[in-house]
């Protein structure tokens, strides 16, 4: 553990001796922010989470207080409450920390939000690489109704909820939380469009829903400790709370670290909380938030004025580690997923195996992910295997710039956004490696080509 | 789209043109009553809205509201401003409201349309030179006016199923399917028949049948209907004519009394195809598959083409006729059967005919059997409603001839004449038809035609103009497609030449027969047939004639109690 580290949700995972039983939570002071919630009024439950600020840690970072605003509560149809833990971002496992380690903060978590939102039925959706997960909260599941923190009457009060758990089959658009409500219907998880349906009126059987990151839920049992506006006050403005950051690629010592909001500086978490690189490497590049999001080139310079008006002018490693302070690289800090590139990295060959898992994983249901993320693909793979052309540069732009915006969900950046950055970032790279390329091949394949196309 | 509140139309704009329409229209409808043609390919006027093509992006402008006081910001001139979306929306689900604004030809619109176009061709097989569609594709329409004219796709094209069978009807080839799901939607929403899904994943997607489910239903072939590529296709079709050369002709389905509207397909005097023609009041865009095979009656084996007199053709159809009119006359024991097949105006002539033929009776061929509650309705006849209009019957018909065999019995009739009816297959004994003389006028060779001393050879619905009165009382048209069998003169000049032969002279011309009609059958008064519209004309009948016990029961777009509504 780094010596700035600060650990809320953390807190207990991997202390000596802590299980992911209800015993240990329950000697740990589990359960007591549940009992506590349920002495207040939902209303104002909700009004703590607002006041908190804390921002929705799936991706998009949307206020959770916010999103929960959103409910319509007049509809006279049943709420329901779903956990996305299918955490199918590439570079992203803290959700997975929190499930198999301390399950019942997840859960406690859960009961406390399905109240404030007066939902009776909760599911969560956890992805299908999860077997032991599932089984684990499975089996936390079962404690807590045997303790009566769950089921009919919770704890003596008129409140009662179930949670339901329901596994994944593997698919990243799952994560996507129309696609994912649609998955629990037991369909396809084909992504809505929105409008008309947003899940805050027109969820889960058509139903007011809130869909909410395994993490972002765990936030809400501290918000209830310490009330929306002591949490508001961890971190920086619109940055509340502390976020848990996994780090993975090209550093020494890869993990989940927890931090408060702009605790630290981007290059902080990679020098000194992760060790750096291996001897001799440099950094050349970082993607800070899961593999979707747009990569930074280790030598660029982010310019700019902040919106107190002051110009600033930063290094990659100068960016601070919280939503805004990513987001100034023009980049986003997403799942939290922060990858670390050194110079042994092949930028052509790293963007073809993104480009190869977004072309896997495109649900298909809109023609330019579906279309243009394989296509993508094909161009990559076959620059991989020596066929690149001088034009495929320019092409891949092309065709990625047809991509986002247009497609029924997020995905389409997710496929797009690796695309565009790398291409733009180290576009000499992908031009060496076809001039190379073109230099080694046989003039009579060359000019084969040439006449075909 | 609620048509109460069509009285408080809201203001949108579609490429600058102010358009007219209720609030909660969808702008690829807006767009078209603009004159605007937004390309689509998933949306579908009478399925769910899913928006997965992504053809149908347009740039979106708001009217530009003040965040603090909710008032509409206005620019120098005193106009409202529009905030335009940075990002493209789609129109089939971007509905009406006051002030909304689409552009369909800015350049985010355009660039949208035309990556939307480039990523549809890129794993198509484009393989038009043998494709069913081609002619009525609208991957080659808006690849025409929306694409690139060109390919810069040099990698391997996806490989997909071909010539899958779904069903009796229906052959699949999945390269060329665009993934709409307007075929998946029909069936689950339209058909109540889900057998169709997608499987595999991404630019992989599959369209296929449920495991150990047909596409079979009796409306598959609406899938290739709404087919927008050719990648579903019908089997009786497929390979057999290329759409450009078919001119297709207004018809309507003699099914049942449900009246679909219908397009026949033909070329050179063949038809080639039957399918629906959109009518919003009646069948929407669907037709049943049984209907579509109706044509083939057309070429039938036992058409008859030539009279015959006596079982000998009769060169001359003059003397046929007067052969007929030598069996009528001066008889008192004549019995007339109609039929529930024939045209409103055959009808009427036929009533003169029987009239004028001193007729003992008067009866029609009764069909009824069970409705499927969509688009064939429990009267499988297509005008018995004609038939009570004309005044040809004035009691619904029962369910067999049984007073006509009971009269042959009772040596009360010793003349029939048949119309389009094979009276073995309606009650009539084989016995009971010995002991009359039968003229008979007909389409095709049967029992009864077989054992009729004067057989008059008529035309099919594809062979002449003609109405309909279906269930709901709506007078339609149907326009002759392919020309009759040489020889074979019309419907109404053979029932005019015969009623001239029994000196009674009758208009045999279409327009001469409503001068006619309208002028001596209320319902009908002040109609021509040229006047009546494509979509129909509903009557107004005398509510005896409503309040007749029916045998319909709900279909698409008509509810018996309808009827009962207008009685009181």
């Amino acid at each position: 553990m780094a010596a700035n580290e600060r650990r809320i949700i953390l807190k207990n995972i991997d202390q000596p001796g802590y299980g992911n039983d209800i015993d240990t939570y329950l000697k740990h002071g589990g359960y007591e922010m549940l009992k506590k919630a349920l002495g207040s009024r939902p209303e104002d439950l909700r009004e703590e989470v607002k006041k908190s600020g804390v921002r929705g840690r799936g991706g998009a970072g949307f206020p959770a207080g916010m999103k929960w605003s959103f409910l319509d509560f007049k509809s006279g149809k049943p709420i329901y409450l779903v956990c996305n833990a299918d955490e199918s971002e590439p570079g992203t496992f803290k959700d997975r920390q929190i499930i198999h380690k301390d399950p019942h903060q997840l859960l406690e978590g859960m009961l406390i939000s399905a109240y404030a939102i007066k939902a009776e039925l909760a599911f969560i959706y956890i992805r299908g690489e999860f077997p032991e997960g599932a089984r684990i909260v499975e089996r936390a599941i079962e404690e807590a109704r045997q303790k009566n923190f769950l089921g009919k009457g919770i704890l003596g009060t008129a409140f009662s909820c179930e949670i339901r758990v329901h596994r994944g089959a593997g698919a990243y658009i799952c994560g996507e939380e129309t696609g994912l409500i649609e998955s629990i219907e037991g369909k396809r998880p084909y992504p809505r469009i929105k409008p008309p349906y947003f899940p805050a009126a027109l969820g889960l059987y058509m139903c007011p829903t809130i869909v909410n990151n395994v993490e972002t839920l765990c936030n809400v049992k501290h918000i209830v400790e310490m009330g929306g506006e002591e949490y508001a006050k961890i971190g920086r403005h619109g940055n509340t709370g502390t976020r848990i950051w996994c780090v993975s690629g090209h550093v020494r010592k890869p993990g989940y670290y927890e931090f408060e909001g702009g605790a630290i500086t981007l290059g902080e978490l990679i020098y000194d909380v992760c060790g750096g690189l291996q001897p001799g490497r440099s950094l050349k590049a970082v993607i800070p938030g899961g593999s979707s999001m747009k990569i930074l080139r280790a030598d660029e310079r982010f310019k700019g004025k902040d919106r107190d008006g002051n110009a600033y002018d930063l290094g990659l490693e100068d960016l601070i580690l919280d939503f805004d302070g990513i987001a100034v690289s023009g980049s986003l800090s997403g799942s939290g997923g922060v990858m670390v590139l050194d110079d042994t990295t092949d930028m052509v060959e790293a963007l073809a195996n993104v480009s190869s898992f977004y072309a896997h994983e495109s649900c298909g249901q809109c023609t330019p992910c579906r279309e243009g993320s394989l296509w993508l693909k094909k161009i990559l793979e076959r620059m991989s295997r020596g066929q690149a052309r001088l034009e495929d540069v320019d092409l891949l732009k092309s065709v990625a710039d047809q991509i986002p915006g247009r497609t029924i969900c997020a995905f389409g950046e997710a496929a797009a956004w690796p695309v565009q950055s790398y291409v733009a970032k180290f576009r000499e790279e992908f031009i060496a490696k076809a001039e190379e390329q073109a230099a080694g091949r046989k003039p009579q394949e060359t000019g084969e080509r040439v006449a075909l196309v | 789209m609620s048509d109460e509140k069509n009285d408080e139309l809201v203001t949108v704009y579609v490429d600058d043109r102010a358009v007219q329409v209720p609030p909660g229209t969808n702008m690829i409808e807006a767009a078209a009553r603009a004159g605007v043609e937004v390309p689509h390919y998933c949306y579908h006027p009478k399925l769910s809205v899913v928006g997965n093509c992504r053809m149908c992006m347009v740039e979106l402008g708001m009217p530009e509201k003040d965040r603090a006081t909710g008032q509409p910001v206005l620019d120098d001139a005193g106009n409202q401003k529009t905030m335009w979306l940075p990002k493209p929306a789609i129109a089939c689900a971007t509905k009406a409201m006051p002030g909304l604004r689409i552009r369909t030809d800015s350049d985010l619109a355009r660039s949208c349309q035309q990556g939307v176009m480039e990523f549809l061709l890129v794993n198509h097989p484009l393989d038009c030179p043998i494709c069913d569609q081609a002619g009525e594709c609208r991957l080659q329409e808006f690849a025409t006016d929306y694409g690139r004219g060109y390919s810069r796709f040099v990698e391997e094209k996806n490989v997909k199923p071909k010539r899958t069978v779904l069903g009796p009807r229906v052959v699949l080839d999945d390269e060329r399917c665009i993934l709409c799901s307007r075929c998946i939607r029909f069936c689950q929403e339209v058909a109540d028949d889900d057998v169709l899904g997608f499987i595999d994943r991404g630019s992989y997607t599959t369209l296929t049948c449920y495991p150990g489910k047909r596409l079979e239903n009796n409306y598959s072939l609406n899938t290739v209907d709404i087919c927008p590529v050719g990648a579903l296709t019908s089997t009786d079709f497929r390979f057999k004519m290329r759409v450009w050369f078919l001119r297709e002709t207004h018809s309507i389905c003699t099914e049942s009394s449900v009246g679909a509207n219908t397009l026949v397909g033909a070329r050179e005097g063949k038809i080639y195809r039957i399918t629906p023609r959109r009518n919003d009041a009646v069948n929407d865009t669907w037709m049943a598959d049984s209907g579509r095979e109706l044509y083939k009656q057309v070429e039938a084996e036992n058409r008859l083409a030539l009279p015959s007199i006596e079982g000998q053709i009769a060169e001359d159809p003059a003397r046929a006729v007067r052969a007929a009119a030598d069996l009528l006359k001066g008889r008192d024991k004549t019995a007339f059967v109609g039929s529930g097949r024939c045209a409103v105006e055959e009808q009427y002539l036929f009533r003169k005919l029987a009239e004028q033929s001193g007729a003992v009776r008067v009866d029609l061929v009764s069909r009824i059997a069970e409705g499927d509650g969509l688009l064939i309705s429990s009267d499988r006849n297509p005008n018995v409603r004609g038939a009570l209009v004309t005044g040809l019957i004035d009691a619904l018909p029962l369910s067999e001839l049984a007073g006509l065999a009971a009269a042959i019995d009772r040596r009360e009739v010793d003349t029939v004449v048949a119309y389009n009816e094979d009276l073995t297959e309606a009650g009539i004994t084989a016995d009971q038809l010995a002991k009359v003389s039968v003229v008979y006028l007909g389409t095709h060779a049967n029992a009864t035609s077989a054992r009729a001393r004067v057989v008059l050879p008529t035309l099919t619905v594809f062979e002449k103009n003609g109405s309909f009165i279906n269930q709901q009382f709506r007078l339609q048209k149907f326009l002759q497609a392919v020309p009759g069998p040489a020889g074979a003169p019309g419907d109404l000049r053979t029932l005019a030449a015969l009623l001239d032969a029994l000196g009674a002279p009758a208009p045999a011309g279409l327009d001469d027969v409503w001068s006619d009609m309208s002028a001596s059958i209320e319902p009908l008064s002040g109609l021509r047939f040229m006047k009546i519209p494509s979509e129909g004309l509903l009557l107004d009948v005398p509510s005896s004639l409503r309040a007749l016990p029916y045998a319909e029961g709900e279909t698409l777009h008509h509810r018996p109690a309808e009827s009962g509504v207008a009685i009181a």
